[in-house]
């Protein structure tokens, strides 16, 4: 009995050896940003397990890997981080969601909105203590993200800083940290993602999301366009894209289907109707 | 089938040793592949830039490695400095004066500490412990918190350490001692201490593997400022929260540099079990 089990077990691991590749496998190349990554991830698999056959490969590899891989022809897309600018210019953008930075502080501050001039020269160590800002006679907390965050890109962009030029008190990894540490610390401001950031807000964490020059942060503002500190996270392709698959996981990615998966990831979803 | 003894005992050498020699080659293996890894960051950027720099900025080109091997040596040290003197109390309070049921209870309590996740730990750390420093000293994560911190997570293994060694201790050497008129810190100085010297070296290796390997807990505590500190209120990066914080998004040289500050936890920690080795072989030296 045993034995012909044994025997079985065998002949199918070679049927499945001999016949396993199917007919015609589809492929799919996406390269490019890791702040785009995890949500392209997330999708390919949701569209892999709708399509048999078709295989989605998501690399990343930064912005401009995506652009280069696209203009190339080595990947179907490339994703990047930001807008896009002229020289992508044989490439076509297609906006799947929009990513922003709330500045944080926590409940206790009686600070409500700031100034980027401001944000800038607290970062920067010009400005180190809350009564400089109608505050309490206590030193400010700055706390910057680990190198290779996008978070920080952004940031650093937007003010025109370099990274050696912040002078900050601690250094934290992801956005859940950040708002663990101003949740524990009175004196300290941070920048997250305003997904995580008023996600949190609203389940009861004591933190502030500051309006920067005068616009509030939230989801909202960057769904409208007019919170400062955000960007658009594009996906690139030579147009006009032809190949079948492509454009049918293009609309995918751009329906309403995929929208949950964007939020849950806390970007900002662009529903394209199809 | 009838094996004799002599067989057995012959196969089960073999695994013995053969669990032995797997164990060693996979520290090899580990070494060599972090090693491996590293390179390409000596290959792109050489050798006297990297031990030159001036600072961490990996994306500015600058990978400057001291602060963060100083950092993991004065929290893991330091904890242990604060860790030996409580555990030492505990352990002959546990073994020797305090009561059965309060003795039950504490051992319990030490047991549970000892199998908690190293981020309860941490989250106490960044909710309490780094909020308490802060009303003293801003910003309150700091080098003081992770010396705390690593501090209150080796104590419990090191305490239960002791105490299991005072249990080889020959009670009729204590009483002997007793019935010569020997007062009770002699006692201790002249019975109970030479015995418990190997486990206390044993537990202090054990204890800065601990601390200086612990990731999770340290870059919620630590400010994780890539420095040398000037005083322990000043935040720190170790090793291990500069490999955790980093590795997830690093490409290229920085992934590289990254793998080099391993390379360097490697080495930091053969040479705490070197010392470790040595000062045992020593103490052994001097009882001969």
């Amino acid at each position: 009995m045993r034995c012909s089990l044994g025997i079985l077990c065998l002949l199918w691991c070679a049927r499945s050896l001999l016949f396993a590749a199917p007919a015609q496998e589809q492929k799919l190349m996406v390269t490019g940003s890791s702040t785009v990554a995890p949500i392209l991830l997330e999708l390919a698999k949701m569209y892999e397990k709708q399509h048999a056959g078709v295989r989605i490969d998501v690399q990343s590899g930064g912005s401009s890997r995506g652009v280069a891989d696209a203009k190339q022809g080595l990947a179907d897309f490339g994703m990047i981080s930001r807008d896009l600018k002229p020289e992508d210019s044989p490439l076509e953008g297609f906006p799947i969601a929009r990513d922003g930075i709330a500045i944080i502080v926590h409940k206790s501050n009686p600070l409500k909105a700031i100034q980027g001039a401001t944000v800038k020269q607290i970062f920067q160590g010009k400005i180190r203590s809350w009564k400089e800002l109608q505050g309490a006679d206590k030193p400010i907390v700055v706390i910057n993200k680990a190198e290779g965050r996008s978070t920080l890109e952004l940031f650093l962009a937007y003010f025109g800083l370099k990274n050696s030029e912040i002078k900050a008190s601690a250094v934290i990894g992801d956005n859940e940290q950040g708002i663990k540490m101003v949740m524990g610390n009175p004196q300290a401001i941070a920048y997250v993602s305003i997904g995580t950031a008023e996600s949190q807000a609203a389940i009861g964490a004591p933190i502030k999301l500051l309006s920067l020059d005068g616009v509030p942060a939230s989801i909202a503002e960057v769904t409208g366009g007019r919170y400062p500190l955000s960007r658009t996270l594009n996906l690139v392709a030579p147009k006009p894209v032809t190949k079948s698959l492509a454009r049918n996981f293009l609309d995918f990615v751009r329906s309403q289907e995929a929208e949950p998966v964007i939020k849950e990831l806390h970007f900002v979803p662009i529903v394209v109707p199809r | 089938m009838f094996l004799s003894s002599s067989l057995v005992d012959r196969i089960f050498g073999w695994i013995v040793r053969g669990a032995g020699w797997l164990s060693v080659s996979i520290l090899g293996l580990i070494t060599w592949f972090v090693a491996w890894e590293s390179l390409p960051l000596f290959q792109k950027v050489g050798w006297r830039e990297v031990f030159g720099a001036k600072a961490w900025y990996p994306l500015e080109g600058a990978f400057q490695y001291g602060p963060m091997v100083l950092g993991s040596v004065l929290s893991a040290f330091g904890a242990v400095m604060i860790a030996v003197p409580i555990a030492f109390g505990l352990s002959l309070g546990l073994h020797f004066f305090w009561s059965r049921a309060l003795v039950g209870v504490i051992r319990q309590i030490l047991g549970l500490l000892v199998g908690l996740p190293s981020v309860v730990y941490g989250f106490w750390g960044l909710v309490t412990l780094v909020p308490w420093i802060n009303q003293w000293q801003s910003p309150g994560t700091s080098l003081l918190a992770a010396i705390l911190l690593l501090g209150g997570m080796i104590l419990p293994t090191m305490t239960l350490m002791l105490d299991q060694s005072y249990a080889r201790i020959d009670r009729s050497a204590v009483l002997a001692a007793h019935a010569l008129g020997l007062d009770m810190p002699r006692t201790f100085a002249c019975v109970v201490l030479p015995h418990t010297r190997p486990a206390l070296g044993a537990a202090i290796s054990i204890s800065l593997g601990r601390a200086l390997g612990e990731t999770m807990a340290v870059i919620m505590v630590a400010g994780n400022i890539v420095q040398v500190p000037s005083t322990v209120f000043d935040p720190v990066r170790t090793l291990t929260a500069n490999i955790a914080l980093e590795m997830a998004y690093a490409m290229d040289q920085h992934k590289a540099a990254l793998f080099f500050g391993a390379f360097l936890l490697v080495v930091l920690n053969s040479l705490v079990m070197v010392g470790g080795w040595l000062t045992r072989r020593a103490g052994e030296g001097v009882h001969a």
